[in-house]
């Protein structure tokens, strides 16, 4: 389907498939099995200028929006998803200073983030605190100049690879989640240090990683925007990725349509091709009506973000909900129509069904989006009544 | 400049189209048209039903040169003081065409510490041997090297001049080549006389392998090849045979622009394939990377060194020292053994020297087929262990 | 540094196929692409530029859709082109390519370092990069897989040999051929891109180069090819027929019936 790319956005689309055939195909297996962080692949990304895509121009960036990064993920996401997740976690992690920096963050980290220098991680999530991100524990308190940072963070993206973080740390806690601030943590700041690096099911490319913050020194200059906005830093920081992730999905999804396709095309059972037979080609009819369906939501929901619409949280929950479920539900199928073969390790479908799970679960459970969702349908009809 | 079409003649058959190797021909308003990719090679006149295409006779004036030059010339490259297998291949080569014109032979030797390697060329065939024995040139360096060859040529105007297509050879002559201004050809596979010109065929594979071409150098000398090593038949060797000796000396000035810091032997790393009796080649039809765990299991059972096609290269299922043919090695084993290897040309121009051609593809029609002594189309995974398992029962029996 | 880089369009040869009635080339849907080792030249010189500065411009002759790879070649981040395009240079030899190729370095001014690939896919000669370097009374390094140290006025290169490999130091200006050894061409950049798809090389011919039209081309080529024609295939082929156990064993058997192989250690 022709989703009407601009030349610029077509570019990037035709680059991202470049690299994901020359680049990550090659090598997803090996980086899967090895649990290893794809450092080659991220200086290709950055060569390639990929980290400019959202950094404003006057960063230094392309000055992209969400459907350019949206565009690139997707594509990425069809080779590896463990490589996309890598490389959009750094977004994530620049999405509170683009939003909340002031002109001083901004020209000191966005250019840093755009050439690739440095990544980014964005860290909320704590051991007991997940879905109810109001209980988070890490403390930070205002000494003199400076704040001081106390607790861990759990589960954190580009934790040990990432040069620049975003911290979401409790500043006073009698206010509840209006107590919470954001700050930009530097790698080498005293008192920080990674821990336990973690292994999982999928996305086994990407590094997962513990932080420690133990009396964690870092100037005060290095709040973002004010304190108390940290849930609102968060929040509005996923609004923003959440149709990334849906980009994500869509990727994967259709990363293992491609492979089941083309398998049931050569494989032959009774003397002829299995998608000659109504239910593979049934299955593979559903899988490739939802990808699109899917696709589209995503676009829409990225081009309606960029038309810079405030209102969006529903359509980006929606934008990540839909989409997930419909990779979940593709790779569990792409591994049943190539049968013992999908079930082994020699073809790249039970990684993207284990690489999909992930997309269900983090940046918000899709339970929790359709919270979000529930919540603004009765906001809205309150409203109409 | 393109071949001549008599636009009389021409009926628009299109079959100069067809036998155009180089896309220079098309079909406009049912005549043939030629374009600026024509390389006046003369294939679609031979094609042409009408006679309807001529080539132009578009020489340089020959210069002087091609009627006073003399002699045939070998390169003999050393690193070290060893020479490589190549240079008696070139001495045999040289050694026929030479006696086909009716001329001396002369071996070119640049080094230092050359005592040894003299008697060895003339032993090889050389009836002369010019030597540049200097410290100077102890390691190999373009420059310095060019410069002391093409005045040697200048000097005693040989009308042929081989060398090895090694990564030496590769390097030095195409600089001694512009340095002597004459035509080079590169890579050959061929080399024959046209004795009613008294020139040099060349013939050499063109168009990644796909096709071959012979060239020739009409109007300056002399006329240079190098030529791929464990192609030509090397000479009979005559222990004691005997030559002339002409030493060059080195004019005081001479000095070197680069500077060789070291020389590092890495051979282990290398596959040794050129010199393998027994090749087993895996191609695209292996699948992937772990395909070659079969491959290296029958090369293992044969006493063999496993080749790879480009396209397994490109895939990256195994390192580019495997590789055989145009953009690998060449190579000429008792037995090759052809994995799932389609045999596309430039595959075929690396190994079709072979004695004897083993290929397993599951497709009929193949063209590795076309060059293979024993033929089995059928499911690699399948015969290969059979093969396998039949040495392993004779062996036993044994 | 001010670096040239020499590029050249050529047909994917690894897609083309010979006809096996007529022996010629198939090549519809073939496309033009920049010669693969060009592409790891690009690669030395850029990584080159990223230690030493400077600025690098990519040369290549040829037809005027050969602007396509030089604008491929701004979207790898070099900064300027330079086309050398003419009718009279159709037909080259390697001779009469370096003298067109030569004379458009000179046109450069100051060039401290020439890269080529090792060679072209589409003719395999090696000979344009040594060629160049003798035309311009550089020194060259061909077949260069790595880099020790990138100096001002002076590199020193690893140098592939059959037996190893030589480290060698070559003053600047100068010439190096490369091999895929020396990295992995990164992919181009969206900026590139974009600065590409505006971009217009500079267009030279014979006459501006100060060449006559009897130095290049056809008329300036010293070699001529007079045949061309199919590799050959050698003759007694046995196909052998049956199940993989009986074929297999077949081919076994008649190895060592032949003495190809033998059965004793």
């Amino acid at each position: 389907m022709d989703y009407f790319f601009t030349e610029e956005q077509e570019m990037i689309r035709d680059l991202c498939r470049q690299i994901a055939e020359e680049r990550i195909k090659p090598v997803r297996a090996e980086l899967d099995e090895k649990e290893q962080f794809p450092s080659e692949i991220m200086k290709a990304l950055a060569q390639a200028d990929l980290f400019q895509i959202i950094i404003p121009e006057e960063y230094g960036g392309l000055g992209g929006g969400c459907l350019e990064n949206c565009i690139a993920v997707e594509e990425l996401s069809r080779a590896c998803c463990g490589v996309s997740t890598s490389y959009a976690a750094s977004f994530l992690g620049a999405y509170p200073i683009l939003l909340y920096g002031s002109e001083e963050q901004k020209q000191e980290y966005l250019p840093l983030i755009g050439s690739g220098d440095e990544y980014c991680a964005f860290a909320l999530t704590e051991s007991a605190s997940g879905s109810d991100a109001g209980s988070i524990a890490t403390e930070a308190k205002k000494d003199g100049d400076e704040y001081v940072l106390n607790g861990s963070k759990q589960w954190i993206t580009n934790g040990g690879e990432a040069g620049i973080y975003t911290v979401v740390a409790i500043t006073d806690r009698s206010k509840g989640p209006r107590g919470a601030s954001a700050f930009i943590v530097r790698d080498g700041d005293p008192g920080f240090s990674v821990g336990k690096k973690e292994t999982k099911l999928g996305i086994r490319a990407s590094a997962t990683a513990e932080l420690i913050f133990n009396d964690c020194r870092i100037p005060a200059s290095r709040l973002l925007g004010r304190e108390g906005l940290g849930f609102v830093v968060a929040m509005r920081t996923f609004d923003k990725s959440r149709p990334g992730v849906g980009a994500q999905a869509v990727g994967v999804a259709a990363g293992s349509l491609d492979e089941a396709a083309a398998f049931a095309r050569t494989r032959k059972q009774f003397g002829k091709p299995i998608i000659t037979f109504q239910a593979v080609a049934h299955m593979l009819a559903d899988m490739a009506t939802e990808i699109e369906a899917a696709r589209a939501l995503v676009y829409a929901t990225a081009r309606y973000i960029d038309s810079g619409a405030k209102d969006f949280s529903k359509v980006s929950a929606m934008a990540k909900v839909f989409p997930s479920d419909v990779a979940m539900r593709a790779t569990t199928n792409a591994v049943q129509i190539l049968g013992g073969h999908g079930y082994m390790r020699d073809y790249p479908v039970e990684k993207m069904m284990r690489d999909a799970k992930i997309l269900q679960i983090y940046e918000g459970t899709n339970q929790i989006q359709r919270n979000v969702i529930g919540q603004e349908l009765n906001k809205e009809y309150g409203r109409k009544k | 400049m393109g071949v001549i079409i008599d636009k009389e003649l021409c009926t628009g058959c299109g079959q100069c189209v067809d036998a155009c190797p180089f896309e220079a021909l098309e079909l406009i308003d049912d005549q043939a048209r030629v374009n600026d990719a024509c390389t006046l090679c003369g294939a679609c006149a031979d094609e042409c039903p009408e006679e309807a295409i001529t080539v132009p006779e578009v020489e340089r004036a020959a210069d002087e040169r091609t009627a006073s030059a003399k002699g045939v010339w070998v390169y003999a490259e050393q690193r070290g003081g060893e020479m490589p297998e190549v240079v008696a291949e070139l001495l045999g080569q040289g050694r026929r065409l030479a006696d086909e014109l009716g001329v001396e032979l002369g071996a070119v030797l640049l080094g230092a510490g050359l005592d040894g390697l003299c008697g060895e060329l003339f032993a090889l065939g050389a009836d002369v041997v010019y030597a540049a024995d200097d410290a100077r040139l102890e390691l190999f360096n373009d420059d310095l090297y060019c410069e002391v060859l093409a005045r040697l040529i200048a000097e005693h105007q040989p009308e042929i001049l081989l060398a090895g297509a090694t990564s030496l050879g590769r390097s030095l002559i195409p600089r001694v080549a512009t340095a002597a201004s004459t035509g080079l050809t590169a890579d050959c596979t061929g080399l024959a006389i046209d004795p009613d010109k008294r020139l040099l065929l060349q013939t050499r594979p063109a168009f990644g392998g796909n096709i071959m071409a012979t060239i020739v150098c009409p109007s300056a000398r002399p006329q240079m090849a190098t030529v791929r090593p464990r192609v030509m038949k090397r000479g009979e060797r005559v222990e004691g045979r005997e030559g002339r000796l002409v030493p060059l000396e080195l004019k005081p000035e001479d000095q070197a622009a680069t500077e060789v810091m070291e020389v590092v032997r890495a051979i282990d790393d290398q596959v040794n394939l050129v010199g393998a009796e027994v090749v087993v080649t895996g191609g695209r039809g292996l699948g992937k990377a772990e395909g070659f765990d079969l491959v290296r299991e029958m090369a293992a059972a044969l006493g063999g060194v496993v080749g790879a096609t480009r396209g397994a290269v490109d895939a990256e299922w195994i390192g580019h020292a495997h590789q055989v043919g145009q953009t690998g090695r060449t190579v000429a084993p008792k037995l090759y053994v052809a994995l799932g290897v389609s045999g596309a040309v430039q595959h075929l121009v690396g190994m079709q020297g072979s004695d004897t051609i083993v290929a397993i593809n599951n497709d009929p029609n193949a063209p590795i087929f076309d060059v293979a002594h024993y033929g089995i189309v059928g499911d690699l995974f399948e015969v290969a262990p059979a093969m396998l398992a039949r040495l392993k029962q004779l062996r036993g029996q044994a | 540094m001010k670096i040239a880089v020499c590029i050249k369009q050529v047909p994917d040869t690894a897609n083309v196929k010979l006809d096996p009635e007529t022996h010629t080339l198939k090549r519809e849907g073939v496309e033009s692409i920049i010669n693969p080792f060009d592409l790891f030249a690009l690669e030395a010189a850029l990584r080159i530029k990223e230690q030493a500065g400077g600025e690098i411009v990519a040369v290549s002759m040829g037809p005027p859709q050969a602007e396509e790879v030089l604008k491929e070649a701004i979207g790898y981040g070099v900064d300027e082109c330079l086309l050398l395009s003419d009718r009279a240079f159709a037909g080259a030899d390697t001779w009469a390519t370096t003298a067109a190729l030569a004379a458009g370095i000179q046109s450069l001014g100051d060039v401290d370092l020439v890269v080529c690939g090792k060679q072209a896919v589409d003719g395999d000669t090696a000979q344009v990069g040594p060629g160049i370097a003798r035309r311009l009374g550089l020194p060259h390094v061909a077949f260069v897989k790595g880099f020790r140290e990138v100096a001002e006025g002076r590199l020193v290169l690893e140098r592939q040999m059959d037996d190893g490999f030589d480290v060698v130091a070559l003053p600047l200006p100068g010439l190096i051929t490369v091999v895929r050894e020396v990295g992995e061409p990164r992919p181009p950049s969206l900026k590139g891109k974009m600065r590409a798809k505006k971009y217009q090389a500079p267009v030279m011919g014979a006459a501006e180069l100060g060449l006559t039209p009897e130095q290049v081309g056809l008329a300036g080529s010293y070699t001529q090819v007079v045949k061309v024609f199919a590799p050959s295939a050698s003759g007694d082929r046995r196909m052998l027929e049956g199940t993989p156990e009986e074929t297999g064993a077949q081919v076994i058997d008649a190895l060592v019936d032949n003495q190809v192989i033998m059965l004793g250690s």
